[in-house]
Parts: structure tokens; sequence; C-alpha cells
């Protein structure tokens, strides 16, 4: 083996790093703009999860004074902290948002600890008292949106045959499903939701495969829950069905078959998290909310949708959005096996920690969490 | 039937139409790969091809809006790595094997980026042939368009096994992949025979990821392939370096991928996980039941660094 080369190498990267240390701790003196970091587990225009946090960083773009840093395709492992680590030391960000569910435990935390004057925002994490105090999460309650979605399909639906192709029986997954199947029987008390579980966040061959199954059991509108809907957006569209779009808008993609589409609404609350550290507030750690917060939002209606439909839609969306709210889990709530899941007489609101661990498919959906 | 559902008839039907539609990636790669092998070389990096075919072909029809010349390009592009592989494959101590992993990442990698603008917009798409005609089922109708490279693919399985066991240089490629020293007392350049076979065998593994992207699923994204270009080089070990057993064994991991998602939509819901991983079983459990600690598989080329 070659000493003399390995300790040498070894005196230049300790150089590296010795003059990479001294600019960081040079640079804030300097910083006159606020840099902002983005992380993303997938490719930000994937019509999905990640382009819906890149189209909120780009609304930050637009803000004077800001600086936005991107790195897509970041794994849920150590890469993230090294990632932070650059974006910090390199970039000079100063608020950063790790937004795949992977990266908050033990990544974000260990780096939110390492640099207590800097803040973290993660998506989808829950933030708890042992947690560090610049570290929060958020997440929306997509499910209203998905409620909703659920009533244009239940107009729309000729066959009262809905599908959903779903990743994951996880209970984020759940309740998109339950709140969709929930909303689709305001509109048609018979209609019924078919789920299949691809088993992975990103599987186009199966999700193809899946919407076309699907399509042959009768089913004429289709939404999803995986991390890129083009795939299905695209088939059941050349196939003849309806689509409800999921993350963000796929109109684009479908055109005629798009109904509406649960999406987040980042662009709206980026911003709004920018203006509360400029005025001096503090984000509060642990921050969620739906339609009424704008951190989740519907689609405009395509054209196929009838007058009835976005009637009952908006009038229950004006509930959502009232100050006494709306509750979609109420009691006397059955699961598909007869199981009363809910009891008669408790309502369980949005903010209910029981919904986060739902394990269950209501009544109305064909298919089982395992 | 008079709801438009064809109730458990789903299944057998998606397992056909599933074993025409998925079928025909694993299907050009393996045959590529069967070409490659028999040379004497083992070619890895096709999943790295698949891709790169895949992006090509959907950069190429979305700019001329002609999608067979996103064929031609995912087949030249299929072509030239695979000339990139036997380059560096035919350099002194340079391990197939290791090159092909180096490739395959390569491959992909490139895809990603170059493939970056590609995502959003929509590409027009290969056209399908309509067998489905004589019959009044949509569902039968869907399963039964059958797009063109997939009747080239089942052309080119029987055209391969009768070249390789009847035509020159099919017998050339099984000489160089037996015994380079028996291809090269016979005045041939072995490092040529196998360049010409990469380069062939990629040339396939690109069309294939052209299928992906330009018929089914039918769009570019970065989780496109998700392994099937492995699974493909897999399935040629399965198949015995046999081009008609390349096909049947594309035809069942097409159907076996089919399989899960139309159990679960007429109802069968338990055991999904078993389900999507039936392709995978059975190849373990032929594997096993075929293998032999005191020779080689048979059917091997004697070239093959995993054989030698």
């Amino acid at each position: 083996m070659d000493f003399g080369r390995i300790s040498r190498r070894h005196l230049l990267q300790g150089g590296t790093a010795l003059t990479l240390g001294a600019a960081a701790g040079l640079r804030p003196a300097f910083a006159a703009e606020t840099t902002i970091g983005f992380i993303y587990v997938g490719s930000r225009d994937d019509y999905g999860y990640n382009q819906a946090h890149a189209q909120g960083a780009a609304a930050l773009k637009k803000i004077p004074g800001l600086k936005v840093v991107e790195e897509e395709k970041v794994p849920e492992t150590d890469a993230v902290e090294k990632t932070i680590e650059s974006m910090i030391n390199l970039d000079g960000a100063s608020l950063l948002f790790p937004t795949s569910f992977g990266y908050y435990n033990p990544h974000m935390i260990k780096m939110a600890n390492k640099y207590p004057k800097l803040r973290f925002e993660h998506c989808g994490g829950l933030w708890s008292d042992k947690d560090p105090k610049n570290a929060g999460s958020y997440f929306g309650y997509i499910d209203e949106a998905q409620y909703i979605c659920g009533i244009v399909a239940g107009y729309t639906s000729k066959s009262g045959k809905l599908g959903f192709v779903a990743a994951k029986p996880i209970p984020q997954v759940l309740r998109n499903i339950n709140a969709f199947t929930l909303g689709a029987r305001l509109a048609n008390p018979k209609a019924t939701t078919q789920v299949i579980f691809t088993g992975d966040w990103s599987m186009p061959v199966k999700e193809a495969e899946a919407t076309n199954s699907l399509i042959d059991q009768g089913v004429d509108v289709l939404t999803c829950h995986v991390d890129g809907p083009k795939t299905m957006v695209e088939n059941a569209a050349r196939r003849g069905a309806f689509v409800s779009g999921y993350h963000t808008n796929q109109s684009p993609l479908a055109p005629k078959a798009y109904l509406t589409g649960a999406e987040w609404n980042w662009e709206a609350l980026y911003p709004k998290f920018v203006k509360m550290i400029a005025a001096g507030e503090s984000i509060p750690n642990f921050y969620r909310g739906g339609l009424k917060e704008e951190i989740v939002k519907t689609s405009p209606y395509g054209e196929a949708v009838s007058a009835e439909a976005r009637k009952h839609a908006d009038d229950v969306k004006a509930k959502f959005l009232s100050a006494e709210g709306y509750a979609i889990f109420k009691g006397g709530l059955v699961d598909n096996r007869g199981k009363t899941v809910i009891a008669a007489g408790t309502d369980r609101g949005q903010k209910d920690p029981e919904l986060e661990k739902m394990d269950y498919l209501v009544e109305g959906v064909i298919g089982a969490t395992s | 039937m008079a709801d438009g559902s064809i109730g458990l008839w789903t299944v057998p039907l998606a397992v056909l139409g599933g074993a025409i539609r998925v079928s025909t990636p694993f299907l050009f790669v393996s045959l590529g790969e069967c070409i490659t092998e028999r040379s004497g070389r083992i070619n890895l990096g096709l999943e790295g091809t698949l891709v790169m075919g895949a992006m090509s072909a959907y950069g190429i029809s979305y700019v001329t809006g002609s999608p067979w010349l996103g064929v031609l390009a995912a087949g030249i592009t299929g072509a030239l790595l695979g000339a990139l592989h036997a380059g560096i494959c035919s350099l002194p101590r340079v391990n197939d094997v290791a090159v092909g992993i180096a490739l395959m990442l390569f491959g992909t990698g490139l895809a990603f980026y170059l493939g970056k603008p590609l995502i959003e917009p929509t590409a027009p798409r290969l056209p399908a042939i309509d067998f489905g005609w004589w019959s009044d089922v949509p569902q039968v109708r869907a399963a039964l368009r059958v797009n063109v490279l997939f009747l080239i693919g089942l052309a080119l399985a029987p055209i391969l096994y009768w070249a390789f066991r009847t035509t020159r240089w099919g017998l050339l490629i099984r000489t160089a992949g037996e015994s380079s020293d028996a291809a090269r007392a016979m005045g041939h350049s072995v490092q040529l025979i196998r360049l010409r076979a990469t380069m062939v065998g990629g040339f396939l593994a690109g069309i294939g990821g052209s299928f992906l992207s330009l018929f089914y699923p039918g769009s570019w994204n970065e989780g496109l392939s998700s392994g099937q270009g492995i699974t493909a080089v897999a399935l040629v070990i399965f198949a015995r370096w046999d081009p008609l057993l390349c096909l049947w064994a594309s035809l069942a991991f097409g159907g076996a991928a089919a399989l899960g998602p139309a159990l679960q939509s007429v109802g069968v819901t338990s055991g999904y996980h078993l389900f999507n991983a039936a392709p995978y079983i059975l190849t373990l459990a032929i594997m096993i039941v075929t293998c032999s600690p005191k020779r080689t598989l048979t059917g091997a080329p004697a070239e093959l660094s995993i054989t030698r």
C-alpha cells in the first residue's frame, strides 16, 4: 500500500474542509438576502408530489430578497444530511424544506440539533415536544379535497363503480380512499370504490395494469394516490374513463377526461411561512390545515362535470370553509367488514389524532388493507 | 354483463392482455442479451440501455413528431452504448460484469439528466393494431390492441433460433461464445464478433425501451423501467440462452405482472404482495430445481465469465 499518496490525499481533503469551514464561519456577516433550501425525494417535474412542492418553491422565487436552492432525487438516507450540510455551508441557506416523509427522523432532527439557529420545516412528519424547537412539521388534510372529488366522481360515474390506484395501505392513503368513497356516496349512495394497491410509490407498469384491470371491471371514474399520477391519468383517458387528479393539476394530460383533483396548495403556504419569519413571528412547530387554511385545494372542474355535481361539491366546500368546519368521519361509521369503527355520536374532526392511525376501509370500498 | 363488467373473466383476460402489453420490453432485452451472451460476454448494462432507449425515443418522437424515428433513435442509442461496453471490455483485464454495472448506472443517470425536460410534454405514441375487431366486448378489444413492436419481437425469436443453428454468423457467434481459441484458429477476431453482438444486443434493448415510453405505459418518467432491464437479463439465464424460451419466459413474466392487479380488481385482496412477487418466486423455484453443483448450467456458453 502506498502510504505517501494516501496521507497526501487526506491532507488535501482536510485542507479543503478547513477552507470551507472558514468560509462558512465568515458568511453570516455578508448574508444580505435569505436563502431557502428545498430537497425533493424524486424529480421535481413528476406531475405529482414533488412537483407540488416545486411549485411552492417557485412561488418563493418571485419574492424579492429570497434565493431558492433546490436538489432533487435525494434518497431518504444520510444523503439528505449531506445535502442539508452543503445547502447550509455552501449556499448559506437559513430555512430548509426537506419535503419527503423519510427525511424527518433521524436525519432532519440531527441537523436541527447541529444548527440550532437555522429553521427546518418538514412536510408530513409528526413533530413532538421531544424534537428540537427550531424544527417543525406541516401537512395538509388533503382528504377534504378528496371528499369533494368523490362527490364529483359519484355524480359523473354511470356504472356507480369508482377506481382507486393506491401505493400502500398506510393511514394517509386509507384516509384518502375513505374520504373519496364517503364523498361519492353523498352523490350516489350505491357507489363503490374498488382499490388496487401496487405496493410502492412509483411503479408505472403496475399502475397501468391496475388502471386497465379496474376499467375492465366496469369502473368509469378513477383516481389515485401514487407519487406520479401521469401513468394512471393517461392510460385511463385512453380507455375512455374519467379521472380525478392528485397532488397537482393533471388536466393538461387529459383535458376531456379530467373532472377535478385533490391538490396541494404549497404555493399559498410557503410565502405565508416566509412572511411569518419576516414579521418575527414563530411558525407553529406542528402546523396542519385543510381547505380553509389554504393548504389543499381542488382543481377547477372539467367540462364533463354536471351543474348538479358542481353545486353539491361547492356547497360542501363552503361548509369546509365555514367557521364551524365540517367532519368527514362522523359517528356511526362502519368499515367494509361490517365493524363499527367510529361509534355513533362521536364525530372525528380533522385534527383528531385517531384519524392519523386509520387502518380500515369504509363501507363501499372493495378491497382490503392486507 | 349488463353493467359492462365481465366479472371473473377479467383475470384470464388481464393476464393475456398483460402478457401482450408488458412482455415486449422483456422480450427485446432478453433477445438482445441472448445474442450478446451467446458470443461469450455478459452485458449487465442493458437496464441503462433500456432507460436511455425510452428517453431518447420519447425525446425524438416529441421533437420530430414521428414515433418511428423515436424507435430508430432508441435503437441507435442502444447500439452506441453496446459499442461502449464492448470497447471497454476489449481492453486487457477488464471484467465485463463490472463494466456492465457501471454502464447501467451511467445509462440511467444520463437518461434522467437528459430526460428532465421531457417529463412534462406529451409525445406522439406508436399506433396499435386492433386485433379485437371481431369482439363486441370492450375488455377483449382493449386486451387485443397489439403494437407492431410486439409482433416484430414475436417473429424475431424463431428467426434468431433458426439463425443460431443454421446460419454462418450464428455459428460464428456461438464459436466465439463456446471457445474463443477455436474462433481465433479459424481466423476470426473474437473482439470484433463480440463488438457486433453487443451492439446488436444494445440495439434491441434500446427498442425495448422505446416501447415503454411510446406505447405502454406510454410516457417518459424516471420510474418507468423499475428494474425490467435487469429482470430481462436474468430471464436469459432462466431461458437457458434459447431465443424461443426467451419468448415464453417474457410472456410468462408479462402475464404474471398483470396477475396481482387483476386479482385485486375481482376482489381477491389478500396476499397481493405475494402475487406481485409471483414472477420472482417462479424464477427462484426453477433455478433451484434445475441447478446442480456438479456441472454448469446446460446451454451456458463456455466463455461466459460466470461459467468459466
